[in-house]
């Protein structure tokens, strides 16, 4: 098949060669320029991190000490946070594939799903204020911050749920249908069951997101600075993305260590959510053999 | 008998309740911001609102003029989106179109990564890494420019770029790209003049989102972009944004003051911007598939 090659094909295999290599410059860019934020973080913070960093109260105006209300803070937020979106997204993904028929109600639905994942965070922050923290009388406390964040990462539950649920064959559903178990009965039995890794990738990639989120949190819970821990849900409470924020750039004079230790924590927290995500992701494909 | 249609009935009655539920928090989140906003404009005119050339919340008398805040937001949103948009859809089409193996599997690891760093952790390496390097480049009182926004604000879109892009191209059908091969054309011209064209809308729906994730950012353009409320002339200036304002001025201010009304008044601004882009997004997608 050789094909004597003439000038215009030529050209054109150069111009190729040249797109493609800014193709490969681009992606590089994109997908080391990750790499890149993670490895600078990673040695400049890994002399930070000690046992007493993450386990000690911050001290000295939080230019010494450890980082450990943050930590915490932010774990409770998190599990209070997929409490709340969790059922909620999940039964919203129920009602989009096994209840709703198609029509104009599921057209508004996920239109309104399609914009709730596009509002800015700082306006769930605003939202959180008005409604849980003033409206509800919740004050800034750890159940306004998590019911705010529910919110912001309802969207993603929502759409993972939905697309787990209906990658589940129809031959399920008709099977258990024809043996006379109920609608219900058979979303609970023989739909469910084989949905929930998908359920829980798309949930663990939305508390994720919550954990890294601090517009949210700015006015619905966090604590500029409180050397305990929350007592109960009407408390304030600190939290790693505000405190990274409050101490790189509210107080001057911080030891560069203490930032990058605790922007470290806060990536080591997000990306190892992140890759449980993926290995459930992985493991749950090779099972699948339907 | 009749318990269990009861239970059944219970049970579909709650999942369809939750079903909507995100039509309602839209809705609610919409209410509350007017609820909180408009009372601005009891006394002080929409028009010198959104077109007023000072921002001055706190002086006497305070001036409430958003018109800086908006162009801040436009100029940052602007470098960020030109920086991303070549550099998303080159790597979408590295990705999707030459990779193979684990060479593809590593490049969209590193974008996915690149997805999930918090904000507020790009925020400090933008402060703390690129804007040195800006200031020192440019020769610069300060570092913190709409120019450090828009770069670090880039790395932001990119992700949401890349695989919205991507999915449009999965989507262009095999035999669009046997045809052109078989006709002669090289690979480039293959995805040049049928692929490109062939997946248009999926691209600028790409571009949409892309550009309503950045204009919703908060943290990263509070912490590196210098947040001087001037209208800006250049992109080597410190601008501040209209997000920025909002989560750096909710803080100080007194709840039922102008002031606080009138952060909430640019949260229906963002709202609204947000509202329309993830729409017309929407739309291009939907021409897409049909």
């Amino acid at each position: 098949m050789a094909r004597i090659p003439n000038a215009q094909w030529r050209r054109a295999l150069a111009a190729q060669r040249v797109a493609f290599t800014w193709l490969f410059v681009a992606t590089l860019v994109v997908s080391l320029s990750a790499l890149v934020v993670i490895g600078i973080i990673l040695v400049r913070g890994a002399g930070a991190l000690s046992l007493e960093f993450l386990t000690a109260m911050p001290s000295n105006g939080m230019r010494a000490g450890g980082i450990f209300p943050a930590i915490i803070g932010t774990l409770e937020l998190v599990g209070l946070t997929v409490l709340f979106a969790l059922p909620m997204g999940l039964a919203s993904a129920i009602y989009l594939t096994e209840y709703a028929k198609e029509g104009w109600t599921t057209r508004l639905v996920r239109l309104a799903i399609v914009n709730l994942s596009g509002v800015p965070s700082v306006v769930y922050g605003l939202f959180g204020l008005g409604l849980f923290v003033i409206f509800c009388r919740f004050g800034t406390s750890l159940l306004s911050g998590a019911l705010t964040l529910a919110i912001m990462v309802l969207p993603v539950i929502i759409t993972a749920s939905e697309e787990a649920l209906r990658s589940v064959p129809k031959s399920f559903r008709e099977v258990s249908l024809s043996l006379g178990a109920s609608h219900w009965q058979t979303i609970r039995h023989a739909v469910l069951p084989f949905a929930i890794p998908g359920i829980m990738t798309g949930t663990i990639l939305g508390v994720s997101r919550a954990a890294g989120e601090t517009a949210p949190i700015l006015f619905t819970v966090a604590a500029f600075y409180l050397p305990r821990l929350p007592e109960s849900l009407f408390d304030q409470a600190m939290a790693l993305p505000y405190h990274l924020y409050v101490i790189s750039t509210q107080i001057p004079n911080i030891p560069a260590s203490q930032r990058y230790g605790t922007a470290l924590v806060l990536l080591l927290l997000v990306l190892s959510l992140n890759l449980l995500a993926v290995v459930l992701r992985t493991r749950y494909r090779r099972r699948q053999r339907w | 008998m009749s318990w269990q249609r009861r239970r059944e009935q219970v049970i579909e009655f709650s999942i369809r309740a939750c079903g909507i539920s995100s039509i309602l928090i839209v809705t609610l989140i919409f209410l509350f911001l007017l609820r909180e906003g408009f009372a601005l404009f009891r006394s002080i005119p929409i028009g010198d609102f959104l077109g007023g050339h000072r921002w001055y919340p706190i002086s006497e008398p305070p001036r409430f003029g958003i018109l800086p805040l908006i162009l801040g937001s436009c100029l940052v949103t602007a470098g960020a989106t030109i920086l991303a948009v070549p550099l998303g859809i080159a790597s979408a089409l590295f990705v999707s179109e030459i990779a193979k193996g684990w060479v593809r599997e590593a490049l969209k690891t590193g974008i996915e990564l690149l997805a999930a760093i918090p904000s507020v952790v790009l925020g400090f390496i933008g402060m703390a890494i690129l804007s040195p390097q800006i200031k020192h480049a440019f020769d610069l009182p300060t570092g913190l420019t709409a120019l450090t926004g828009s770069i670090t604000l880039a790395f932001m879109a990119m992700p949401t770029i890349v695989s919205i892009t991507e999915d449009a191209l999965t989507a262009v059908p095999r035999g669009h790209r046997e045809a052109a091969l078989a006709l002669g054309a090289t690979k480039w011209q293959m995805m040049w003049r049928v692929l490109l064209p062939a997946a248009g809308s999926g691209i600028l729906a790409a571009v949409m989102l892309g550009i309503g994730r950045v204009i919703g950012e908060t943290m990263a353009v509070m912490m590196v972009t210098g947040n001087a409320a001037v209208i800006p002339r250049t992109l080597l200036q410190p601008v501040r944004t209209l997000t920025a304002t909002i989560a750096a001025e909710m803080g100080e201010t007194v709840r039922g003051s102008d002031h606080y009304f009138a952060l909430f008044a640019i949260g229906i601004v963002l709202f609204v911007i947000s509202f329309l882009i993830n729409m017309i997004a929407d739309l291009f997608l939907h021409r897409e598939r049909t």
